[in-house]
């Protein structure tokens, strides 16, 4: 290996665990523990899990022009945000394509914290600081090294979570957040995630890591909590049907066309970068749309294989795999958009062989309430 | 540590070899089974599909990966492991056992004496870091 991978402060807790690591966008990350991706999904789906995501890059912006300049950088609507609301939203490019994914939090009228993917971060933060004016007041700061984060998810999380704090956590709405101890530890508890499960994502400082993985792991042993690795975190955001930057999401690719229509306000009073282009490509059509599929004959689609319809390469698989709690074997697509409608069937390039499927609503899981 | 049985031969590609006769029967290692991690599929090739050395004859998926599988020796397949459509686990649980994939029905018996001991195997596993 010829650069030093990045550790996260759980570095040593991972292997202690009996960690499988693997270099993930550049950091040393435990692809799966002991237990293995299938019991590691499972775990969170019927139980709890525990996930090390203090690989994440998080940007303060602050000042009294803080949620004008975010709002003209990313495509949610963030004056639609309250203060202790998050959002999940896009930062574009002039082309309408996606430079990341992340989440917005509002922390006060002139306090926002970006979350951004781990393998994006030195991306975002030039991206970010190169569209700071001298005529935007505030302050940008690149705080990635002043955090770590964990999270608890599954149906179990809120109730082990509770036993580490005296903030009252069931009123606090999906995608909220608040400020309060873990474990005598000031942290940052928000009810996001990225498995399609109830639960928490806890932000606090890296010294305190260890201290708070280990009284999760220990407040959740009686339910069987697991700690999970990115290749369970990946089958659990697929089932979901979340998308995965580099994946689903590229700066070639618009949001309109991933299935984020949801967080792309093109009527938000600010001209935020790209919107023009995706009004425009909105106007006329989307010519390719992001699908699930599942495979109705023996087979597993994988990331990068192609889509044919009728004969004719269509398309291509942006990630496919099992999916553990569901026993079917998934994925998500970009197709045309005349064959991105439930129940086309379409085949996929598996090594050769062409293997048929067929278009699926997503989320392929729902969680029961 | 991986389990490396003594009574067995082994390809560079991680396969173990059982010699009954002239009957190999087929499997994946122990390394290469917790490589590849949770197996959820085994493709196989059809009873009665013949053989060279070192072809692919079918490939093993794990959730995160896909491996393909060699034949450490030529000749014709006479049965397949059809427990592993339902328990594809075996795989991980048992390689040695209820994880074997074919039967083959070597054309040259002889080129199993190319294939290595469960020694060399282990030297080889610790070469290959």
């Amino acid at each position: 290996m010829s650069t030093e991978l990045k550790k996260t402060p759980l570095n040593g807790v991972h292997r202690e665990l009996g960690g499988k690591m693997v270099d993930f966008g550049g950091w040393d990350m435990p692809v799966q523990y002991k237990a293995g991706v299938i019991e590691e999904h499972m775990a969170t789906r019927m139980r709890a899990g525990l996930f090390d995501v203090s690989h994440m890059g998080e940007i303060w912006v602050e000042g009294p022009d803080a949620i004008a300049f975010v709002d003209r950088l990313t495509t949610n609507d963030v004056t639609k945000l309250a203060d202790g609301q998050a959002h999940y939203s896009a930062l574009t490019n002039h082309d309408g394509g996606v430079v990341d994914d992340l989440l917005v939090y509002r922390f006060g009228p002139k306090r926002l914290l970006l979350v951004v993917n781990a393998a994006t971060t030195d991306k975002d933060w030039h991206w970010i600081r190169s569209h700071h004016s001298e005529h935007d007041d505030l302050a940008l700061r690149n705080a990635s090294d002043d955090y770590c984060q964990i999270a608890i998810q599954g149906p179990r999380a809120v109730a082990i979570l509770q036993r580490l704090t005296e903030t009252e956590l069931e009123p606090i709405k999906y995608y909220w957040f608040t400020e309060g101890k873990v474990d005598g530890v000031d942290a940052i508890i928000s009810r996001t995630g990225y498995t399609g499960e109830d639960g928490f994502e806890v932000y606090a400082a890296p010294d305190k890591a260890v201290q708070l993985w280990q009284a999760m792991m220990h407040a959740g042993a009686d339910e069987g909590i697991l700690p999970c690795g990115l290749a369970a975190r990946n089958t659990l955001r697929l089932e979901s049907a979340m998308s995965l930057y580099g994946h689903e999401l590229g700066d070639e690719i618009a949001p309109l066309e991933a299935g984020l229509g949801w967080i792309t306000k093109l009527g938000k009073d600010s001209d935020f970068i790209g919107k023009e282009k995706l009004a425009a490509m909105k106007e006329v059509g989307l010519k390719r749309k992001l699908a699930g599929f599942e495979m109705t004959e023996p087979g597993i689609a994988r990331d990068g294989f192609d889509v044919y319809v009728n004969g004719e390469k269509a398309g291509v698989v942006t990630s496919g795999s099992p999916a553990p709690f569901l026993k079917k074997n998934i994925g998500l697509a970009f197709v045309p958009t005349g064959f991105a409608n439930e129940g086309q069937e379409i085949s996929i390039d598996i090594r050769g062989k062409k293997v048929a499927a067929k278009i699926v609503p997503t989320p392929f899981y729902k969680r029961p309430k | 540590m991986s389990n490396i049985p003594e009574n067995l031969k082994y390809s560079k590609d991680h396969e173990w070899v059982s010699v009954d006769g002239d009957v190999a029967t087929i499997g994946i290692t122990d390394y290469a089974q917790s490589s590849l991690g949770d197996v959820v599929y085994v493709d196989f090739p059809r009873a009665g599909d013949k053989f060279a050395t070192h072809e692919a004859f079918g490939s093993v998926e794990s959730v995160k990966a896909v491996s393909e599988i060699f034949t450490p020796v030529a000749g014709e397949v006479t049965e397949v492991n059809e427990g592993l459509n339902d328990a594809p686990e075996s795989v991980n649980n048992e390689p040695y056992g209820e994880g074997w994939m074919v039967k083959v029905k070597m054309d040259n018996p002889g080129e199993t004496d190319a294939l290595m001991t469960s020694a060399e195997y282990e030297d080889y596993l610790s070469s290959q870091g």
